[in-house]
């Protein structure tokens, strides 16, 4: 399986380039080999070239852009495209809480709904169930955005409501002047974890279907319950694909646009900063999405935009390769 | 430690197809019994009645009745986990439980059991390991990985976990069957060094492991594929291999059929 955050499910099983490759030391001579070898290579090599050359480009066009910034890219606030003020501060902040508040929120439910259908639902109930989320994880992004501005939304404004009334004194609900109506950084995240727990769902149920039989037997016949039986054999088998299939998660809402765009309140520019989930603002994505089309003659605008895109690839290569320390480490533990 | 068995009139079935039928018979405490018979005669499965586990199985039941001492396993309201506390179960292909270190698969029965206490827990994984005779080749990597270890090993480990747990019966299908001829004398000395403290049941393909290990025999059959396997014949297992009363228990032992 292929992904846009280059970490799959399958990671942590069996992975077939474990260990030292079964087929090294075969004959590579006959003709088929050779044809084989030849296009695998050419292959490899013409992506590397894209990739590189796609690099090359973006960077030709970002750094002009930064060079003319007139205030610190990386730890300014404001975002003026049109004015030269590039500060990305803001975004990597709102990007990276909205995220990861949107993971913090669907795990739990995607390992949970999984677990059900894999080891509690009746067999046909775990059947349309696995159809339905694997239908869920096919619906496209914008329309979560429409059902969260026009369904969620004013649903949240009490949610909201509530939590800044009540829970207000921590300073992750503090209430922020000018942001109502629920159109918040936690909105955001609640709609983002919503979209992405069919994707997570989907995988760790593959996962959990697949512990072994004889490793679930062993625990049953130590007089294992069910649920110890799965805390035994199925989430220990289960994790690094629960991992993986969370960074997937957490990669997709990291770039997800649209729905961000059209549910955030704009923040209007010079606010005070606040850790507060109460807040408006703007992701990578959705800041991208919405300053380019007034942007388009205006290079430094877009060679600051690429640039901003360019950190949103770098932060989600980094929580790639977080993904995949994860899973390694325990690779040990997991032959 | 170690407690009788007694089967009554039990038909094992999968769904509506009856594996298993019509098997009575007792076990006796701290003994080791073998069970002998072609494939598919329903031996697995026979075996797993004896602590529930064909219930695992989907459209797994059972009719009739399975006692251990006194207890009716079968009866309303007693729960499969404990008996599967009290008769414990060694698999045809070591299943260390992969994540887990040697010690923590040791201690995984205790740890679901609720036992706590670090030192508790250390003295019962060398306990435990030492019963497997598996103490002195692992003492120095307990924090390894369990999956680490050689197939024979590994089985002597899941022996150590079943043990760890202290259970009445053993229950063992084909514990040797994935093992090289070394490991599977290592694995039939330590059987036979359990039975002072466990009634153990041990199903083979192999009929010198049978005739080694074992004090009584039983012998199963099926009369043609599709059809219920049944008990032919059990016995001391001296008169089984030297003097059976049924000529198919003959038959089989010299390899004529099966
Ligand atoms: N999970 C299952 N579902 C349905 N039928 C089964 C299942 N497991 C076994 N059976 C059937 O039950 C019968 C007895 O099988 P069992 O595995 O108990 O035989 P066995 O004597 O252990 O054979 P072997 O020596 O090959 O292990 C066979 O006809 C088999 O096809
Ligand atoms: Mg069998």
């Amino acid at each position: 399986m292929s992904s846009i955050t280059g970490v799959s499910v399958g990671d942590g099983l069996s992975d077939p380039s474990d260990g030292p490759d079964p087929g090294a030391g075969a004959s590579t001579g006959t003709t088929g080999d050779r044809v084989f070898g030849g296009l695998a290579m050419g292959a490899g090599l013409l992506v590397v070239v894209v990739v590189a050359l796609v690099g090359i480009f973006l960077l030709a066009q970002a750094i002009p852009a930064i060079g003319k910034d007139q205030i610190n890219f990386l730890t300014s606030r404001e975002w003026n495209a049109a004015g030269q003020r590039f500060g990305i501060a803001q975004l990597l902040w709102t990007t990276v809480v909205s995220s990861v508040v949107a993971l913090l929120l669907a795990v739990p439910f995607s390992v949970g709904i999984a677990l059900f259908l894999t080891h509690y639902a009746p067999a046909w109930l775990s059947r349309i169930g696995a159809v339905l989320i694997d239908l869920l994880a096919a619906v496209p992004s914008i329309v979560y955005g429409i059902w969260g501005i026009y369904v969620v939304a004013p649903k949240f404004t009490h949610v909201q409501n509530f939590l800044q009334d009540w829970l207000g004194w921590i300073p992750l609900f503090k209430a922020v002047p000018g942001v109502t109506g629920g159109a918040t950084i936690l909105m955001v995240s609640v709609v983002l974890a919503v979209m992405i727990l069919p994707i997570i769902t989907a995988l760790s149920r593959e996962v959990f279907a697949q512990t072994p039989v004889t490793h679930k037997e062993g625990a049953l016949a130590l007089g294992a319950t069910r649920w110890e039986m799965i805390r035994t054999a199925v989430l220990p088998f289960g994790r690094p694909g629960v991992i993986s299939a969370s960074m997937l998660g957490l990669g997709r809402a990291l770039g997800e646009t649209v729905a961000v765009l059209f549910i955030l309140t704009a923040l209007p520019g010079g606010q005070r900063f606040t850790a507060s989930l109460m807040n408006g603002g703007a992701t990578f994505a959705s800041q991208i999405a919405g300053d380019a089309p007034e942007n388009q003659n205006n290079a430094d605008a877009m060679g600051a935009l690429i640039a901003a895109g360019l950190v949103l690839f770098i932060l989600t290569f980094i929580v790639n390769a977080i993904a995949r320390v994860i899973v390694e480490r325990r690779r040990e533990f997991s032959e | 430690m170690g407690k009788r068995i007694d089967v009554k009139d039990l038909n094992v079935f999968y769904g509506d197809f009856k594996a298993v039928e019509d098997v009575t018979m007792t076990i006796e405490p701290r003994s080791i019994t073998a069970f002998i018979g072609p494939s598919g005669c329903g031996k697995s499965t026979f075996l797993r009645t004896l602590n529930r586990m064909h219930e695992v199985i989907p459209g797994g039941r059972v009719e009739g009745s399975v006692r251990l001492d006194d207890q009716d396993l079968y009866a309303p309201g007693v729960d499969a986990v404990g008996v599967r506390r009290t008769v414990g179960m060694v698999f045809q292909r070591p299943n260390p439980f992969p994540t887990m270190s040697i010690r923590d698969n040791v201690t995984a029965g205790l740890r679901l059991n609720g036992v706590k206490g670090k030192k508790l827990l250390e003295e019962k994984t060398e306990q435990s390991l030492r019963g497997a005779n598996l103490w002195n080749e692992v003492k120095d990597r307990l924090g390894k990985p369990g999956a680490g270890l050689s197939g024979g090993q590994q089985q002597r480990l899941c022996i150590a976990r079943a043990i760890a747990v202290e259970p009445q019966v053993l229950l063992m299908d084909e514990p040797c069957s994935a093992l090289d001829p070394i490991s599977t004398l290592a694995i039939e000395d330590l059987v036979t060094e359990l039975k002072d403290r466990y009634t153990i049941v041990i199903v083979t393909h192999n009929m010198q492991q049978a005739s080694r290990v074992s004090d009584k025999t039983a012998f199963f059959n099926l009369a043609a594929t599709g059809k219920p396997g049944r008990l032919i014949e059990m016995n001391d297992t001296q008169k089984i291999f030297n003097n059976p009363e049924v000529s198919a228990t003959e038959d089989y032992i010299s390899g004529r059929f099966g």
